[in-house]
């Protein structure tokens, strides 16, 4: 039987990243996640598998050492906090030019500016819309529990891998902090430098083969044209991933004549509400998108034809609800409610806010 | 016993920068009144008879565009 | 003796290493990063490790590095090549990490990723080539600017009190517990070359016998931005560049 342990969300990351079979990891302490770097400290993975655990000087510095270690075709992660991410921005828009996969994992805490310890929402915009200058992308999870942030180590290395694309983890100091029960999976094996030189030998800096030149990872070119093109390569791929990779969960959507859409914690809150509101005779579901990027259009326009309206539930000041807004393009009223700066909703906030909004 | 050198140019790739000619130990080479297609003047034996194939040439020039020969008589 | 019985394959004594590639290199003429590229390639030919050997390329005019160098290659974002460098060494602790940095880069926006590198004692090569200025955004100040130096954001010279000193990095890293080998070496006569060669040798070695961070400066030349042609850059550099940057070993253990 698979083993089962109580963690919070943020240990469950570092117990994966070793079970997935993670090459490194480079970060830098920030609350509220510094238990992920803390935990591989003390598990110490370079005496098992291997794994290369490094304290940077800086989160600019942690987000070039991933860059460093992707070019190589190894698995790299790190993870951090807002104003963490936003230093990273630049290493990740040049991750995602120079198409190097990799696991960047964000616990947020409110902002702006140096902001609160407590957990927000308010990341949204930078991780979906960008973030880092330049037209990019990168694959966003979402998780809402502690298991999630488990399981979505192994998944983003998978989705990073076969895109060849940085994927995060958009979590917040709720999930990071708190406890729960993670079943933890049958671990892999890492790769090993032979088997990284055969898989990854074509594109990556394994040390120059006898076959090809050497191999050049970068996010530079001078001729517009050339850059048009890598441009071109990126929108297909990022096209791929939203026809192949948009996953979101339902809950009493089946007969629902409301719907709220919320994601990671927030989701969690709003699954009482729909409780709350079912006791009501108010037929409302929950759609919870687990992929941020590629949002799930689809999955709330099937909804649409049964639907009077949807509201977005979010701890952040109105972010995903302009998503939404785009996907049901005007045929059913959208609304949103949400808190800023670290405070969070009870699941009867949402419902009352909900009822006011739709005059129930 | 003395030593005879030469050197041979890339003269497409040569820019003109005339560093090989001031450390040239023996005069031997100048820059050439042609230039090439990129409108450099390129570096070219002007002594050949002085010659003694020491590399100096060579190991300081940027572009590395000189092959050297040396030889035992 | 014809020259045409001189050059013959047997007679052959030097040629462009075979781990250059055929690409013309975008430096001005005379400019100091072809040399030491030149050297680099040599000294990766001669220990036979091309297949081993991993460049990280900076910001500025040496973003091209791996065009001209046939070894795998990373581009870094400005600065950040030691970060790159640490990682890779890390993955790959039996690889030749090489990060190739300009002053800017490397004694400016990269200050704190090469004192940490540095300072970790990474089994990585820096080489750091320092003309005391941007090259490739046209001739602004770089940290390593000498005073009364006229760039074009030092139109009347570097002055103390608008732009503070210039950073001698080297003998700042050199004081670090990491570092193993820190020497200023520069390429402007045959036998300065072939001393950085030998430096460049030297630190490759260190990193397989992991004693630490080995970082070569050379003391360059930028001829066009400084405004003078080649040869003359070349005496400039000499009489002001060497009193203040002077060359040699500043460290070796």
């Amino acid at each position: 039987m698979a083993e089962k342990l109580l963690k919070k969300g943020n240990e469950a990351i570092a117990l994966a990243a070793i079970r997935y079979g993670a090459d490194g990891y480079f970060g830098y302490p920030i609350t509220p996640q510094s238990e992920v770097m803390e935990t591989l400290m003390e598990e110490m993975p370079w005496e098992t598998t291997g794994m290369v655990v490094l304290q940077a000087e800086s989160e600019t510095s942690s987000i070039n050492m991933l860059y460093g270690g992707a070019c190589c075709g190894k698995k790299v992660m790190t993870s951090s906090s807002s104003p963490g991410i936003s230093l990273m921005c630049e290493g990740l828009s040049y991750m995602a030019g120079a198409e190097l996969p990799c696991l960047v994992v964000n616990v947020i805490r409110g902002g702006p500016g140096l902001g609160t310890i407590q957990p927000a929402q308010g990341d949204y915009f930078q991780a979906v819309k960008g973030g880092g200058h330049g037209d990019y992308k990168v694959i966003v999870l979402a998780p809402a529990s502690v298991q999630e942030m488990y399981d979505f180590v192994g998944l983003s290395f998978d989705l990073a891998f076969k895109y060849r694309t940085p994927v995060m983890i958009l979590s917040d100091g709720a999930i990071g902090q708190m406890m729960e029960k993670v079943e933890l999976r049958e671990p892999i094996k890492r790769l090993t430098d032979q088997e990284i030189a055969e898989k990854y030998g074509d594109w990556a800096t394994v040390g120059k083969q006898p076959h090809r030149d050497g191999n050049i990872i970068s996010s530079l070119s001078l001729e517009a044209s050339e850059m048009e093109e890598i441009n071109l390569r990126l929108q297909a791929k990022y096209q791929k991933i939203k026809e192949n990779e948009v996953r979101y969960e339902t809950l009493q959507c089946e007969d629902a004549e409301y719907m709220l859409v919320a994601f990671g914690s927030s989701a969690r809150i709003c699954e009482s509400t729909v409780e709350m509101a079912r006791e009501k005779g108010i037929k409302l579901g929950l759609l919870r998108p687990i992929t941020l990027f590629p949002f799930p259009e689809e999955g709330i326009q099937k909804m649409l034809p049964q639907l009077k309206g949807v509201m977005s539930v979010e701890l952040n000041a109105g972010q995903m609800v302009e998503d939404v807004k785009l996907a049901v393009n005007g045929k059913v009223p959208v609304e949103f409610y949400g808190r800023m700066g670290g405070s969070i909703f009870s699941p009867g906030e949402v419902f009352e806010a909900f009822s006011e909004k739709f005059n129930l | 016993m003395a030593i005879k050198g030469a050197i041979v140019v890339d003269t497409e790739k040569c820019k003109g920068c005339g560093v090989c000619v001031v450390n040239c130990p023996t005069q031997t080479i100048a820059l050439a009144k042609k230039v090439n297609s990129k409108g450099y003047p390129y570096c070219y034996m002007e002594n050949p008879d002085t010659c003694t194939g020491c590399g100096n040439c060579a190991i300081v020039c940027p572009d590395s565009v000189i092959t050297v020969y040396r030889v035992k008589i | 003796m014809d020259v045409k019985d001189i050059i013959k394959p047997e007679n052959l004594v030097y040629s462009k290493s075979k781990v250059l590639t055929d690409t013309v290199m975008h430096y001005c003429p005379g400019c100091s990063h072809g040399v030491v590229h030149k050297l680099l390639a040599e000294v990766i030919e001669e220990m036979d490790i091309q297949d081993k050997t991993i460049g990280v390329s900076p910001v500025g005019c040496a973003v091209f590095a791996y065009k001209y160098i046939n070894i795998d290659w990373q581009q870094a974002a400005h600065g950040r090549a030691p970060a790159l460098a640490t990682a890779t060494k890390r993955l790959y602790p039996d690889k030749y990490v090489v990060a190739y940095q300009g002053d800017g880069d490397l004694a400016s926006i990269g200050t704190a990723e090469i004192i940490h590198a540095c300072n970790r004692g990474e089994n990585i090569v820096v080489i750091f080539i320092n003309n005391a200025i941007y090259g490739m955004t046209g001739g602004q100040m770089a940290p390593t600017t000498l005073l009364d130096m006229k760039t074009a954001t030092t139109p009347y010279g570097r002055s103390v009190e608008l732009n503070g000193h210039p950073l001698k990095i080297t003998e700042l890293v050199a004081q670090l517990e990491g570092t193993c080998y820190v020497t200023r070496q520069s390429v402007h006569t045959p036998a300065s070359a072939r001393r950085t060669k030998r430096a460049i040798k030297k630190a490759l070695e260190n990193s397989a016998q992991k004693k630490g961070t080995s970082l070569i400066e050379v003391v360059s030349t930028c001829n066009s931005n400084w405004k003078l042609s080649p040869v003359k850059a070349n005496d400039w550099m000499v009489e002001n560049m060497f009193p203040f940057y002077p060359l040699g070993d500043i460290k070796d253990r």
